[in-house]
């Protein structure tokens, strides 16, 4: 039931009700609304149950394991919530004054001498709200770099073709062509198609590493060498940080610039969606084009620096300074953790996915990259499954629901055929590990012995599979108050 | 080991599964000149009263003071339920509802609120959020070109009555693309001229227009529409959604309404939080749906027939089109658009109304009082929303610290922006603003002049 068939004309909430001591004089009638917008009319009460309720027909990292691979889906402490939430950052409004702004300011710079530290590189920037923003601001400032040069001709990205969406359609926003470079059999980029193609029109090339694949780019500085000496740039994708944070560094890796999800590697939740943020770190010939504002401090006092003191500045990403309430949760992660537990990440985020990695395998399943060591993630083909049985990926992913587990990432990256994209991070337990491998041993029985209802999964939700076609063909998008009730 | 929950018996177990000796070897496909030592500038880890003190300390530190800012983000009333129900692990710790039947939640509360926004707005579909109303307003100036076929333009007529952090945002995102922003002036209300609209021959894609504007000043929305589409433009709205409580929806200016809405929707119910995370909401005709960027999500029915949600109209974004995707967003601002659709339930028309019209009563009360003092002067004669603009007799530069100083935040200084606003300010009172408050504020500033 919709919260709009819960309202009843005239009914509001009294308490809800602002009011000013002064009478007012009206504004002229051309400038106001004729009817009231058709909002909900309930009370609290009904409002609360109704979210309340809404609320527990999801999934959610605090409710179920989520092993989503790409996304790292990891426990997201309570305490960043709690205490970047204190009214003394909650409540400031973005153009306080410095005098202000000291204690927030303070977080802000630290973290960014943080993530430098994290990434290796020379400056950092948190402006970025997300990760397609951070890669959005990556290349905006490599394109500023080579026409700060006098270099006009490079009009191409170079991106790999199992690269995550946003890769392209960044590029694409900041005016670049781009050339998708070939996966190679064993799951390295395929070096000698890049080295074919590099050249005077190359911009640069965005890279995920470990790759979307879950696998450690073992060439990463042959490829280094390789754009560079054709006067290109290296884009880190940041989105697998959580495999190696604390012992490879994207600077020393080769890369001029570097963006980090932060509501994946540090911790701050997905809420749904979002909101994110996507600092993005630079080498630096990078530095002089960093999107303003950025926090800075002279010793004595914290102040943000805007573009009259960065005139060569791509600009401002957002009017205010980014999404500072996540980059709190952020900071008071990084604080918790500290030097030795945030390398401690990258070494338990590689346990639990390579011990799940075996457990499947064992189990008869299929990795898609079996000489490989995984990284924080990997990938499980179920071709087979397909082939034998006609149990696809999105078949085991519908039932994993069922038994209490949330789906892998499926169909992405498209290069493997029927696949699951696993990464179950180092907050959970071997316990919900296992857990997980007798949930697909079951589904693979299933598969065998009763493809028909594997196939009709799930049954336990709130909802059974849902008619896409129909929802992209008969558009809903909204209740219309004269549209009938359903 | 925060947050890592395995006993050493179980490592040791795991690694033994796995075939080899310690977590080390896990890294073995890393060249080994690349490995980092330790993470030196790193502070040690801290439990959690430290960081308790510590963040309580920075909390602290500096006085929200009474706020008089507005100039994009401004300082409301959230329903207490609102954030209590955000919170919820359900909703705070989920993804983004790829899963369809395993986010019917968050799935649901998005249709209700891209209901919620059609229904502010007079529009007829709202995406499920961008990152703020800056970047949603680069985003429907994208929309707007990819739209307008028949001019082909890659220019925006963009008045300078449009916030001006708004347009180095748009200027920064579009502009890569060859797009231009064209100037228009404002007059001596602070307004765009619908009469300067004589652009003719000057071929540009769309129309921008801020309600209110940028100096809380209401444009004459009927004119202004009803020109630029006489002159093939579409119009691109920016809009307070609190204000469209009782402001006539952007659906319905001019003849035909505009035809791509978007704005910031932090008064819905997001705390001041120094500026993020916020969100962008954007809504459109149905007929353009498919040039909308962002998230959107569905009703539909399930294999037995029963209502669910999905998200749908998928090919427009970056992980099925790629390179050729409306817009690169990904993650966008979900917990936030879950408080706004919480809070405007809690509200509802008539309390959304009464917000709205508070913030008007005091604002008109404050400028009154403002406007009286010896030393301070209206700007601009125009109706208002919920902020005006005062120029001082004195140097704000000297004003605005000293009455902060006092833990007041006079309003925003817009000389840096407008050269020929100098000691000026934009000045805002919300329905927070206590009549105290605003006599505060007034005495000092006597005082000071
Ligand atoms: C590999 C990869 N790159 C980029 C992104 C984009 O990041 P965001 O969603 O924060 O914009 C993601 C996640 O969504 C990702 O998994």
């Amino acid at each position: 039931m919709l919260i709009f068939e819960r309202s009843s004309p005239g009914r509001h909430s009294r308490s809800q009700l602002a009011h000013s001591d002064v009478a007012l004089a009206p504004l002229p009638e051309r400038f106001l609304r004729k009817t009231p917008p058709a909002l909900p009319e309930v009370s609290e009460l009904q409002a609360v149950r109704h979210y309340t309720r809404l609320s527990q027909k999801n999934f959610s990292v605090d409710t179920h394991f989520y092993p989503l691979g790409s996304c790292t889906m990891k426990y997201n402490p309570r305490i960043c919530n709690t205490l970047a939430s204190l009214p003394g950052f909650s409540g400031r409004h973005p153009a306080a004054p410095a005098s202000h702004s000291q204690g927030v300011l303070a977080c802000l710079y630290e973290l960014q001498e943080y993530l430098k530290e994290m990434t290796g590189m020379a400056a950092v920037t948190l402006a970025p709200m997300a990760g397609a923003q951070g890669e959005f601001t990556g290349v905006a400032m490599i394109r500023a770099y080579h026409e700060e040069r006098g270099d006009f001709g490079r009009r191409e990205i170079l991106i790999p073709d199992a690269a995550h969406g946003t890769n392209p359609a960044s590029a694409v926003m900041c005016g670049y062509k781009v050339r998708e470079i070939p996966t190679a059999a064993n799951g390295d980029l395929d070096v000698d198609a890049l080295a074919a193609v590099v050249g005077p029109e190359t911009a640069g090339i965005m890279l995920t590493n470990p790759s979307t694949l879950g696998l450690f780019e073992r060439q990463i500085v042959k490829i280094a060498k390789l754009i560079h000496d054709a006067g290109g740039l290296l884009y880190y994708d940041g989105a697998n940080l959580n495999a190696l944070l604390g012992k490879v560094r994207p600077g020393d890796m080769g890369f001029d610039v570097v963006h980090i999800n932060v509501h994946k590697t540090f911790a701050s939740p997905h809420g749904g969606g979002g909101p994110g943020a996507g600092p993005v770190g630079v080498s630096e010939r990078l530095q002089p084009f960093l999107p303003v504002p950025l926090a800075s401090y002279d010793g004595v006092s914290y102040a943000w620096e805007e573009e009259d003191e960065h005139p060569q500045s791509i600009g401002r990403l957002s009017a205010f300074g980014g999404n500072i309430g996540v980059l709190l949760r952020t900071y008071i992660y990084a604080r918790i953790l500290g030097r030795e537990g945030l390398a401690r990440v990258s070494e338990y985020a590689a346990l639990n996915a390579n011990y799940l990695a075996v457990r499947l395998q064992e189990a008869g399943f299929t990795l898609a990259y079996p000489k490989r060591r995984a990284s924080h993630e990997f990938i499980l083909t179920m071709k087979k499954e397909a082939r034998e049985h006609g149990a696809t990926a999105m078949d085991f992913a519908k039932r994993l629901l069922d038994y209490g587990y949330h789906a892998p990432t499926t169909y992405f990256p498209m290069l493997v055929p029927e696949c699951l994209l696993i990464e179950p991070t180092e907050t959970e337990s071997k316990a919900e590990l296992d857990g997980f491998v007798e949930a697909m041993i079951k589904i693979a029985g299933e598969a065998k012995d009763r493809i028909q209802y594997l196939k009709g999964a799930p049954y336990d939700q709130p909802v059974r599979r849902l008619d896409d076609v129909r929802a992209a063909r008969n558009l809903d998008l909204a209740w219309k108050s004269d549209s009938e009730v359903s | 080991m925060p947050y890592i929950p395995h006993t050493e018996a179980e490592s040791a177990a795991m690694l033994a599964a796995i075939g080899v000796s310690s977590t080390e070897e896990l890294f073995d496909e890393i060249p080994a000149e690349l490995r980092v030592g330790e993470l030196a500038a790193m502070p040690a880890a801290l439990n959690e009263i430290e960081i308790a003190h510590l963040m309580e300390g920075r909390a602290a530190q500096d006085a929200i003071g009474s706020c008089f800012l507005g100039a994009g983000a401004y300082d409301h009333h959230i329903p207490a339920a609102v954030w209590e129900i955000v919170g919820r692990g359900e909703f705070y710790s989920a993804y983004t509802p790829y899963q369809a039947e395993a986010s019917q939640g968050t799935l649901q509360l998005i249709y209700e609120y891209q209901s919620m926004m059609t229904a502010l707005t007079a529009m007829d579909v709202a995406n499920a959020s961008l990152y703020d109303g800056a970047s949603a307003l680069a985003e429907a100036v994208l929309m707007a070109v990819r739209l307008n076929r028949k001019s082909a333009s890659r220019r925006v007529l963009f008045p300078t009555t449009v916030h001006p952090r708004y347009r180095q945002v748009v200027q920064s995102l579009v502009g890569n693309q060859g797009i231009k922003l064209v100037d228009l002036p404002y007059d001596e209300s602070g307004r765009v001229d619908p009469a300067a609209l004589a652009y003719g021959e000057s071929d540009c894609a769309a129309l921008v227009i801020s309600q209110p504007n940028f100096f809380g000043a209401l444009e004459e929305v009927d004119e202004l529409t009803n020109k630029a589409h006489a002159n093939g433009l579409l119009v691109i709205a920016v809009v307070n959604p609190v204000a469209l409580a009782i402001l006539k929806p952007p659906g319905e200016w001019g003849e035909t309404g505009a035809d791509i809405v978007c704005g910031e929707g932090q008064p819905l119910g997001i705390p001041l939080s120094s500026g993020g995370p916020y969100f962008g909401f954007m809504a459109c005709r149905q007929a353009h749906v498919r040039q909308m960027p962002g998230r959107i999500v569905g009703r539909t029915e399930d294999l037995d027939g029963k209502t669910g949600f999905t998200l749908t109209l998928q090919a427009r974004e970056q992980h099925i089109r790629r390179s050729k995707a409306t817009s690169n967003i990904c993650t966008n601002q979900g917990l936030m658009v879950t408080a706004a659709t919480i809070s405007m339930a809690i509200l509802g028309p008539e309390g959304l109304a009464a917000k709205a019209t508070a913030c008007h009563a005091n604002t008109a009360a404050l400028k009154a009082t403002l406007t009286a003092l010896d030393g301070v002067e209206l700007v601009f004669e125009a109706p208002f929303f919920h902020e005006f603009v005062i120029r001082l007799a004195a140097p704000v530069a000297e004003i605005l610290p000293a009455l902060a100083g006092q833990n007041i935040l006079a309003g925003l200084d817009l000389g840096n922006d407008y050269p020929e606003l100098k000691n000026c300010l934009l000045v805002c009172a919300t329905e927070k603003r206590t009549t105290s408050e605003i006599d505060a504020y007034v005495r000092s500033l006597k005082q000071l002049l």
